[in-house]
């Protein structure tokens, strides 16, 4: 089947190829494929694509990836989904940063934005289908040149080759011609078994950069005739400046200008050095803002207050009030966790520039639609002629889904008329960030005579991150990211029920690597602990009791058993500890090993080992980053982090009031991909989740006490260990 | 105007006093790779050397080092081990941190050709990387003992 792309104006194709450039789209209809090249006579395609691929006459292929490469690989791992369909030469495959625009937005999620560990994933089928279309292209190309059956050539190498003739030819030299051919619609797609590149070790393609301190970042990207700014944002939430000291701040040399915006009061100039003495000099006044007596105390107390109201029904599954009133063991347990910060190392920033005719923006962003609708929204430019620039990003993990910073340098350089570079100090980073949402959780279990779990009721409190930035998707005041994680279990349990109570606060929350992932299963799988040693058995058979009709879970449990050594004594005075969950299409599971010293409370991780079944793995070595470094950051949160509130503001201000974990801190982790043939799943978020429950049983396993409250810090421990 | 030997070049910048030398670096020199993270020397995503010892630019005023010699990311050799184990052990994920890793690492080896586990933590500990990538930092290290061992 071909496509005839000629009458249909669905779409105005923007990109401009040399050679052969292929364009791939998921549509309602399914797959689709088209012949892009550009040229006088190019054909508007009738249907939106999401991905391009491009072959040139210089023999290199280029993969357009509208997604950002955060670390997690994923420029590289998407070109090998090309490479290996289309039997190139991986010394000449490469990636481009593709601008913001429709063709690039996820083909699932409507966006150009790099979450949801989605970026593989979601288009492992289309980007092969691509390569392979072009291969087909290539191939037909070469045997109309060499007038020999298509049947008789074969693709290697970045080469086509007529063995019968001794004759090749490079996809260069093919690409011209086969930019004139229709495209197959249904290109066969390689056996697994076949595979020359998915699976195998590879270089990232932007480490060297990184290496030599050349890659830019955002806060390296300087303009002509651009001037720094920063912003003294209020101490508190609902503060504003009621007075300041423009002249003061205008009186510094190098100030250009002291401007207020709606989130503080900006003060531009030539050089960073002089704008922080600008800022300095403000001599600010804020008024007594919404909350000023919000603390540590008062957070805490807001959420033990929410958890008694009632709230709304996430899940009912059986009669759970039937089976605990049968129950032979019934328990309750507590969990609360704190609001936590992204402490990306690169600090917020962005460049922008808004002139006559068009708008330019220089970002470290996770989301180009988020950030092009800004520029479209303050320039009054349709979206079009707001070109988005991708940077490097020092760090993502969610927070920069947020367009706060580059708001601030849109309407800056629109209130200057020239370029303006925002760069938020690590304190304005910590004290504006969009937190990882506190949570309290209450659950009510119940055993039946057998020992197995027969009743399981939840209440959840915490804010909404929903409600602020996708509340479309809040439907019966449930915000479905707050309760992930316990309305989808990866245990059958009989009888079920959940309740979430939407928390108000004044704290803006958001998008933090697994999001709800990251929360609620530390309840749950404490929880699921707690069961199994009031019920006497072992928290790993206990486990794989209810996993009878999720074989993925099964498999991964098993494995973790068999590597972890789970049933043999571990080395004297250690704990050892589970978890599992799946998310982002992944399961993930995590046996941690860990001493418990009783006088301080000091705990000692020693090893992790981590379990994952991610379907198709296809570059094994950024999967294996992606285990390592989820668990770090789950462990450094379980262990040493909290946000602390005080006079009705953000206190914490560096990194030294918000520890992060540093090498010593950090266990030898093992990570094992199980080989499988289930759906593909993401990578960069789901080895977060296991961390924190793993290491709260290990600790028990360890030293008999339960570890409900966040983070594990010795006084947290200790306070523990006196209560038990 | 300060005088400024930064990777064996001179500079004459005209420069408030008391400024720290990590401005100076990225905004007047445009030698970005020292990156910026937390200000008060806690991170470590800063560090360059002055006359050979590891220092966090963003704590250091500009007119004391005024004569110094400065080497910073753009001053190591593509070629040395340690940007080549780097490479090797694929260690950077964000990369936004690595330069002072690797200025760090750097040190470790001038002062000590073989170290341990424990003195590559020892060494190491104090300089932050949100990403995870500490146990390919360690990988790497050991990983450029070797190459510089293999090549003398």
């Amino acid at each position: 089947m071909h496509s005839n792309l000629s009458r249909r104006t669905f779409l105005k194709y923007t990109v401009t190829g040399v050679g052969l450039t292929i364009a791939a789209g998921l549509t309602p209809i399914g797959l689709r494929l088209a012949n892009a090249t550009g040229g006088e006579d190019k054909q508007p395609l009738d249907f939106k694509p999401n991905a391009f691929i491009e072959i040139h006459p210089d023999n290199t292929v280029t993969v357009l990836v509208g997604q950002t490469e955060l670390g997690q690989g994923s420029h590289t791992g998407l070109a090998m989904l090309v490479a290996e369909e289309l039997e190139a030469d991986w010394k000449l495959v490469g990636v481009r940063q593709a601008p913001a625009a429709e063709e690039f937005k996820d083909p699932f999620m409507k966006m150009q934005i790099t979450g949801g560990s989605t970026s593989i994933r979601h288009r492992y089928d289309l980007l092969r289908k691509a390569g392979a279309a072009a291969r087909e292209m290539l191939i037909q190309a070469a045997a109309m040149t060499w007038e020999v059956p298509t049947a008789e050539c074969m693709a290697a190498d970045s080469r086509v080759i007529h063995k019968k003739s001794d004759r090749n030819m490079t996809y260069g030299e093919l690409s011209l011609k086969a930019a004139e051919l229709m495209v197959p619609q249904d290109p066969a797609l390689k056996k697994a078994s076949l595979f020359k590149i998915i699976g195998t070790h590879r270089e990232r393609f932007d480490i060297p950069a990184k290496v030599e301190g050349t890659a830019t970042f955002g806060i390296d990207i300087t303009v002509p005739d651009m001037c720094i700014a920063v912003v003294a944002h209020p101490p508190g939430y609902g503060m504003k400046a009621e007075s300041y000291d423009s002249a003061a701040a205008k009186k510094v040399r190098g100030v250009l200008a002291v401007h207020p915006i709606e989130s503080g009061v900006a003060v531009c100039a030539e050089t960073l050095n002089a704008a922080f003495d600008g800022r300095d000099a403000l001599n600010i006044k804020w008024s007594s803002g919404s909350h000023p007596n919000l603390d540590d105390k008062t957070v805490e107390k807001l959420y033990y207050e929410a958890i008694k109201k009632p709230g709304a029904v996430a899940r009912n599954d059986g009669d759970v009030n039937l089976a605990l009133g049968q129950a032979s063991t019934q328990h309750e347990a507590t969990y609360f966790l704190p609001y936590l910060a992204h402490a990306t190392m690169e600090p917020m920033n962005c460049t922008a520039y808004i002139a006559k005719d068009r708008c330019q923006i220089w970002a470290p962003t996770q989301t180009q639609t988020g950030v092009q609708a800004a520029g479209a929204t303050i320039s009054g430019l349709p979206p079009e002629k707001v070109d988005v620039i991708t940077t490097y990003c020092g760090g993502g993990f969610g927070r920069r889904t947020e367009t706060l910073v580059v708001v601030e340098a849109l309407q800056l350089s629109k209130a200057l008329g020239r370029p303006v570079k925002v760069i938020w100090t690590r304190e304005e980073d910590f004290k504006n960030d969009f937190f990882r949402p506190g949570i309290l959780c209450r659950i009510k279990g119940g055993l039946d005579a057998e020992g197995r779990l027969s009743a399981w009721s939840h209440k959840v409190a915490s804010s909404s991150i929903m409600s602020r930035v996708f509340p479309q998707f809040v439907k019966d005041k449930i915000d479905p990211s707050a309760v992930e994680g316990i309305t989808d279990m990866d245990y059958s349990i009989p009888n079920v029920y959940a309740e979430y109570v939407m928390l108000e606060m004044p704290i803006p929350v958001g998008f933090w690597r697994s999001v709800g992932n990251s929360s609620n299963p530390f309840a749950v799988e404490s929880f699921i602990d707690e069961m199994a040693h009031l019920g006497r058995k072992d928290p790993l058979e206990f486990r794989l009791g209810m996993l009878k009709s999720n074989a993925r879970g099964r498999r991964v449990v098993e494995m973790l058993a068999e590597k972890s050594a789970w049933g043999k004594p571990i080395k004297k005075g250690q704990g050892r500890g589970m978890a599992l969950r799946t998310s982002f299409g992944s399961t993930v599971g995590h046996v941690v090993e860990v001493s418990v010293d009783k006088t301080s409370g000091q705990i000692t991780v020693h090893r992790i080992i981590c379990v994952l079944d991610c379907g198709p793995a296809v570059y094994p070595d950024a999967i294996r980053a992606q285990m390592e470094g989820g668990v770090i950051f789950g462990l450094s949160a379980a262990l040493k982090e909290k946000v602390r509130f005080s006079k009705g503001g953000v206190l914490t201000a560096n990194y030294d009031d918000y520890p992060i974990l540093t090498m010593s801190e950090t266990p030898e982790i093992e990570v094992h991909i199980v080989k499988s043939d289930e759906k593909i799943g993401g990578v960069g978020e789901p080895g977060v989740p296991p961390v924190a429950p793993a290491l709260g049983n290990a600790i028990f396993d360890a030293i008999g006490v339960r570890i409900r409250h966040l983070p594990m810090t010795p006084e947290n421990v200790l306070s523990a260990i006196k209560r038990a | 105007m300060i005088s400024l030997n930064v990777n064996g070049q001179g500079y004459q910048v005209d420069v408030p006093s008391g400024v720290p030398l990590l401005w100076v670096l990225r905004d007047y020199l445009h030698l970005t790779g020292t990156k910026y993270s937390c200000g008060i020397g806690e991170c470590g995503a800063c560090t360059v050397l002055i006359d050979d010892q590891i220092e966090r630019a963003c704590t250091v005023p500009v007119q004391d080092v005024n004569g110094s010699q400065i080497i910073t990311i753009e001053g190591i050799a593509k070629n040395h081990p340690v940007k080549r184990a780097w490479v090797l052990e694929q260690v950077p994920q964000c990369g936004y941190c690595q330069s002072g890793q690797i200025m760090q690492a750097v040190s470790l080896l001038k002062d000590n050709q073989n170290p341990d586990e424990d003195e590559i933590i020892a060494a190491m500990d104090d300089i932050l990387c949100r990403c995870g990538s500490y146990p390919r930092i360690k990988r790497a290290i050991k990983t450029a003992v070797e190459l510089q061992r293999k090549e003398g």
